[in-house]
């Protein structure tokens, strides 16, 4: 299964594994990971399951779509590697991703 | 005091239609929300988006269904309290005691949590100076645009808030307009305009900067924005408006006593009733095993928790199970004639 390590703002690091097809959110919640808020349960509906994107790993990933970069507007402290862990669907290719989550979400 | 048979905390689709269940049963309800009207989250984050679950509609937007919710429910004559956020509730013998933050009292034997995910509160500037400048030189609305006139003003944002508020008020202020990106998601007509004005040197703007200080200490006298390459740029300014959009906050629902789990509220799922007797929650806002977060997991838990608050609300009358298609006491409470 593809290792997902979550970093929290304060530095505490956790690594874990997700199986594929669940979301880099989803992992979070069902680990129990702080961090991650999802209100809307996925829908890229609010921007609390906001994350930032190691850099070497952001050309990884499918590419961000227009909805979900309206939706980074709103979230708490948006940088150039942010991105929803919503729409982060765990494969192999992601096998090793690394995320920080800010250091709050509302 | 207003007496009533239900308060509803909530009017989004699943609050609207949970009227339309008490409705039903003969019982009055009285809505209360944050926002300034109806439609919850389908209004405020997606009135446009069509939505393909809702048995029997194929598709429709959140404003669609939101407006025939609301003709759905029109017949139960709703009494509705915008812009009032539930502040306080508390127990007097078999009745709830409902107060909200314009000190609006509510009594009655039953409380529906049709919250969703909270209050929707404007997502306001992080940085810790921006606090004391809340309400007097910052502001994430607007009452009265005269306040900016002839003045320096600084507009954050990147939707239809911002670009709208950047034309509106180039006319009679000097407005700079920052945004973290190139794109622009409001409208790209008013985009367009807005860039008409700043080739004519009447509105500027910035993009791809983020506000990284504030200076000034009674009131702001300027701003410092930086961009993702460390750039920065100070601009003198008297008003910083934030249009971030909106975040959702549960708020005082947090503190009543009730048993959550993360940012929701245990239900049981015979009636959604909370562990305290006569306070259900429905709709996003609880959580029970196997809970989906749809629009329609939302109504059948609203059409539930009616049976129990009509037990509760007519502790004297048997309730009984009835078809809207049949039965003539249902169809005169809808305003229909029986044939």
């Amino acid at each position: 299964m593809p290792k997902i390590t979550y970093i929290e703002s304060n530095g505490n690091s956790k690594t874990i594994d997700v199986a594929n097809g669940l979301s880099v959110m989803e992992g979070a919640i069902q680990n129990n990971i702080p961090g991650i808020d999802a209100d809307c349960g996925g829908g890229m509906a609010c921007a609390t399951c906001h994350v930032y994107v190691k850099e070497e790993w952001l050309n990884k990933l499918d590419k961000i779509e227009d909805a979900e970069q309206d939706m980074i507007d709103m979230a708490f402290e948006p940088k150039k590697n942010s991105r929803l862990s919503c729409q982060l669907i765990v494969s192999d290719k992601l096998d090793g991703l690394i995320v920080t989550t800010p250091s709050k979400q509302t | 005091m207003i007496k009533t048979d239900v308060v509803i905390v909530g009017a989004g689709p699943v609050g609207l239609f949970a009227v339309h269940q008490l409705g039903i049963k003969g019982l009055k309800a009285e809505v209360i929300d944050n926002l300034d009207r109806a439609g919850g989250q389908c209004i405020e984050l997606y009135p446009d988006k069509p939505i393909y679950d809702i048995p029997a509609i194929p598709k429709c937007t959140g404003k669609e269904l939101t407006e025939n919710l609301l003709k759905q429910i029109k017949p139960f004559k709703t009494n509705f309290h915008f812009n009032e956020r539930v502040q306080e509730v508390s127990s007097e013998s078999e009745n709830w005691i409902v107060k909200t933050n314009n000190n609006k009292i509510f009594k009655a034997p039953n409380i529906i949590i049709a919250g969703g995910v909270g209050s929707f509160e404007p997502r306001k500037i992080s940085l810790q100076d921006a606090e004391k400048h809340d309400g007097k030189s910052i502001f994430y609305s607007i009452n009265d645009k005269n306040k900016f006139k002839d003045k320096k003003v600084v507009i954050f944002g990147g939707g239809d808030s911002a670009l709208d508020w950047t034309l509106e008020l180039s006319k009679i202020s000097k407005v700079t307009l920052v945004h973290r990106r190139d794109e622009f998601r409001g409208a790209p007509h008013t985009l367009n305009e807005i860039k008409k004005l700043e080739k004519a040197g009447k509105v500027a703007l910035k993009t791809r900067y983020q506000i990284s200080s504030i200076e000034g200490e009674k009131n702001i006298k300027s701003i410092t924005i930086k961009n993702d390459e460390d750039k920065s740029i100070k601009i003198d300014t008297d008003y910083v408006l934030g249009f971030f959009g909106l975040v959702m906050q549960l708020g005082p629902i947090a503190e009543w006593g009730l048993n959550m789990n993360r940012k929701t509220i245990s239900v049981n799922t015979e009636n959604f009733q909370t562990n305290k007797k006569g306070i259900f929650a429905i709709g996003d806002i609880c959580t029970y095993p196997g809970k989906e977060k749809l629009i329609l997991s939302g109504f059948h838990e609203a059409a539930l928790a009616s049976v129990e608050c009509f037990k509760r609300a007519r502790p004297n009358e048997k309730y009984r199970f009835q078809f809207t298609t049949s039965s003539k006491e249902i169809q005169e409470r809808l305003g229909q004639k029986p044939k």
